[in-house]
């Protein structure tokens, strides 16, 4: 347990570098951007010159981006993401309340790419080169090929608008009263496309991953003294190459969140969940600086706590990593 | 809708619209209505703030004319064009001093309170008048409203305002609120702004962000037997494909700003159960229009401008940008506006061959490339259709030897570009034609609107006599007097080009043919939906 912990502290400093390189650079390039907030709700409201500058006044944005990075920094400093002009609430309430729907499409994509991805490179790559391992490889090279909002419109006009079997979108069913089990179903059913739609695209990944870790195991030296001891391949497979292919993948588990998460903006959109992606991309549109600022820490904090899990993770399930770590 | 251009394609919507009504007589004939039921609406964004007496836009509207009423709504039949809600009759003083509104009876507000005089003046002091989009310029006169009992309201002008241009306002710029909730504190950020409370057919019930918004049924709306609908559902679908799909799956059954895009309307006007109906938005036409700035000295001559405006195929846009859901535009007032469209201006006929003469004129020849000049092209982004007039256009500015170079930029960049920095030589807006020339028309030509006003003239353009014609009626009181001056405008306008009004529009909705009284009047899709009831 002490490796993890020093692991774990060792990450959390450097983490908070990170963290600001990222804040700075995601204000500035927001100021970088024309308009501001009053610019994009004028779009839709017009309105004149007095009106326009009540409004600049009202939201703090008559002051210079610096003073406002300062502001911003300084109340991040006491764990206040202050208040968004878009939605005229706290910001922290704002991302709270998406940040579920977020976790639970990104979680289950991710166990969906991971556990079928890696099945089916495992499948394939018991028989390298056969002729099943040929049909996955080419299959999911073509599904990691598609755009994601391509697979999810399609998603929808088979299994929402033809067969029915899935609502269209939406995290839940509109008021309808729900709880307990029963709504976790309703979610759940919600949760079936995009899903699907957000998995289905990385599961080559993962595929092609095993497959190839495996085919490079196939040739070790053990894998040859377990045949000549006469173990099954069954067993041959799972214990002995499909385990040693694993820890690549688990590394790869890291890595893939922080795309997984660019990939749900396009698939929430799509979907129609109310996530952080869409969040975002509002955000943007909106000009809402402290919002978007808040959604990426909220992010970047995600990705960093999923990689240190990752890492920790790997520590204990190959010595070797984690003894050097720890040393260091 | 007579004077539109009748297109292959409308006509062919129309006739399918024609069939699904034979196919189910029920629509439209006198029949009982139905109580109850949840109407489920789509909605492609969540405005930030739903009071509509400080945010007049049709976003906002959407949702919130269902909650908060205006004193009176648009109608198709009724005396000047308007049907009575918070108000039962309105009178101007021939001085054009004041206007009289008599007030409904036995009104009540969401939480019980009855509604009165005091909440009229209120609004109108305290909100149309200092916060209000709209209000600010309309009611900039407004200096008192008298309140001698409690169901009457004297509106008082400092100086003399056409009660034409009054009327012509209400539906749009008259929404009434509580002066109960909002006396205390700061009205912009008292949070009934995004809880309405209003007298409305529905009341405001919840809001899950990124999800939906709920009305529910007033019990006590004073509209006999109304609303018939128990719950209206707005469910966010911000994705453009998304309105289509969930029409046909059911999900939902009514998706209006055409929210379906105009590319899927034959498709899903062929859908069994599905209308495309293009009624219903008279009142809130769109202009498809090339703004100009003058400031470029080339744009600055009439000749260069006339040339542009004869190199516009308005039928291929209207035929190819819109689908035929469109008309081709003569000048700054739509010709469905009732009161003052002059079809009586000059006009610009698609005419490469003297576009290319009068460049030539100008002294702008074509270089050895074919190239007169370049100039930089910003299409709004805010629709589909602005952004493919900006391709086209682009090409029809190549048949004639001006180089025009796109720049695609999103909504708030491009609303700064434009109205504040002035960094554009030509952009293509939307303007929209609120019913009156004084609400949002005259100022897309008019001088002397500080820099940052978006959707005014940003463009530099400067005509004495054009604003001395819209001065002058901004103050003449006599309605007939006042039409003729904004014939005059049009006029002026058109042959000057300030701006080039190419093509105007009305959104389409799609609904589900169990949703009755739909498109009843020409706001439609803001009005209260008091009388829209669900079959089955």
């Amino acid at each position: 347990m002490t490796r993890a912990l020093l692991l774990l502290r060792r990450r959390l400093v450097g983490s908070v570098f990170v963290l600001l390189i990222v804040v700075i650079g995601t204000f500035l390039l927001l100021e970088a951007a024309p308009g501001d907030a009053v610019d994009a709700y004028i779009v839709s409201t017009g309105g004149d010159a007095g009106m326009i500058e009540l409004l600049r006044h009202r939201w703090g944005l008559d002051q210079s981006a610096l003073t406002r990075l300062a502001t911003y920094l300084w109340a991040l400093l006491h764990l206040d993401l202050g208040q968004s002009v878009t939605f005229s609430r706290p910001i922290r309430d704002v991302i709270l309340e998406r940040l579920p729907n977020t976790l639970l499409l990104m979680g289950s994509a991710t166990a969906l790419s991971f556990g079928l991805g890696s099945a089916l490179g495992i499948y394939a790559g018991a028989r390298p080169g056969s002729f099943r391992d040929r049909l996955l490889s080419i299959g999911s090279l073509a599904l990691y090929a598609v755009p994601g909002f391509w697979l999810g419109l399609v998603l929808i006009i088979v299994f929402a608008v033809d067969l029915r079997w899935f609502p269209i979108g939406g995290i839940e069913s509109i008021a309808s009263g729900r709880t307990g089990l029963d709504r976790a179903a309703d979610i759940a059913r919600h949760l079936v496309l995009p899903v699907s739609a957000l998995g289905f695209i990385y599961l080559a990944l993962y595929l092609r991953m095993m497959r190839a870790g495996m085919a490079e195991v196939w040739r070790q030296d053990f894998v040859l003294a377990a045949r000549a001891k006469g173990l099954s391949r069954r067993r041959i497979v799972l214990a002995h190459v499909a385990r040693n292919a694993l820890l690549p993948l688990v590394t790869m588990l890291g890595l893939q969140s922080a795309q997984m998460l660019g990939g749900s903006v396009v698939i929430e959109s799509v979907f129609s969940v109310p996530g952080l992606g869409r969040l975002a991309q509002e955000a943007v549109a909106a000009r809402d600086t402290p919002l978007l600022l808040g959604i990426i820490l909220v992010s970047a904090v995600l990705v960093i706590v999923i990689n240190l899990l990752v890492d920790i993770a790997y520590a204990f399930l190959d010595p070797r990593v984690g003894a050097s770590e720890a040393g260091a | 809708m007579s004077e539109v251009t009748i297109s292959r394609r409308s006509v062919l919507a129309g006739s399918a619209l024609l069939l699904a009504s034979t196919a189910l007589p029920t629509i439209g004939w006198a029949q009982t209505p139905k109580k109850g039921g949840r109407l489920v609406v789509a909605a492609d964004s969540e405005p930030r703030n739903l009071n509509p007496a400080i945010v007049a836009s049709n976003g906002v509207f959407f949702i919130s004319s269902k909650i908060v009423e205006p004193l009176a709504e648009a109608s198709f039949d009724g005396k000047d064009g308007l049907d009575p809600r918070l108000a039962t009759s309105w009178e101007g003083a021939t001085d054009g001093l004041s206007v009289t509104f008599k007030l409904r009876e036995g009104v009540k507000w969401h939480d019980g309170k009855p509604f009165t005089s005091a909440d009229v003046a209120f609004s109108a002091l305290q909100i149309w008048k200092p916060l209000q989009n709209l209000g600010r310029t309309v009611f900039k006169d407004l200096e008192a409203v008298d309140t001698p009992d409690e169901l009457t309201a004297v509106l008082k002008f400092a100086k003399p305002t056409p009660f034409q241009l009054i009327r012509n306002a209400l539906p749009a710029l008259s929404s009434v609120v509580p002066k109960h909730v909002y006396e205390t504190g700061k009205i912009e950020e008292n949070p009934a702004n995004n809880t309405p409370v209003g007298t409305g057919p529905f009341k405001f019930a919840e809001h899950k962000p990124g999800e939906y918004y709920r009305l529910e049924k007033n019990g006590d709306y004073w509209g006999k037997d109304q609303p018939y609908l128990d719950e209206i559902i707005y469910q966010v679908l911000p994705d453009r494909t998304s309105a289509a799909s969930a029409l046909e799956a059911e999900e939902i059954q009514l998706a209006a700003f055409s929210a379906v895009p105009l590319a899927d309307l034959d498709r899903i006007s062929k859908v069994p159960g599905l209308k495309v109906i293009t009624k219903g938005y008279e009142a809130l036409t769109y202009q498809l229009v090339v703004e100009i700035n003058h400031r470029r000295k080339e744009l600055a001559d009439l000749k260069v401008r006339q040339a542009i405006a004869h190199a516009i195929d308005k039928d291929f846009v209207v035929k190819t940008v819109f689908l035929g859901y469109a008309a081709s535009a003569t000048g700054p007032v739509p010709k469905n506006d009732p009161q003052f469209y002059t079809a009586d201006v000059p006009t610009y006929a698609f005419d490469v061959a003297k576009a290319n003469a009068l460049l030539d004129e100008a002294g702008y020849s074509k270089g050895d490339d074919g190239k007169r000049f370049s100039l930089k092209l910003l299409p709004a982004p805010y629709f589909n259709e602005t952004k493919q007039f900006g391709d086209y256009l682009r090409q029809a500015l190549a048949t004639i030897g001006i180089d025009a170079q796109l720049v695609n930029n999103d909504s708030a960049a491009h609303i700064k570009a434009v109205y504040t920095d002035h960094a554009f030589d030509l952009a293509v807006g939307p303007p929209v034609f609120r019913g009156d020339p004084a609400i949002s028309t005259t100022i897309l030509v008019q001088s002397g609107i500080p820099d940052g006003v978006p959707f005014s003239n940003q463009g530099g353009y400067k005509n004495d006599e054009l604003d001395a014609v819209i001065a002058k009626a901004s103050e003449t009181l006599d309605p007939a007097a006042r039409t003729e001056l904004y014939k005059e405008f049009q006029k002026k306008v058109v042959a000057d080009l300030p701006l080039i009004n190419v093509a105007e529009w009305n959104f389409i909705s799609v609904v589900r043919d169990t949703v009755a009284n739909v498109a009843n009047n020409p706001r439609w899709a803001v009005s209260n939906w008091a009388d829209t009831w669900l079959e089955a």
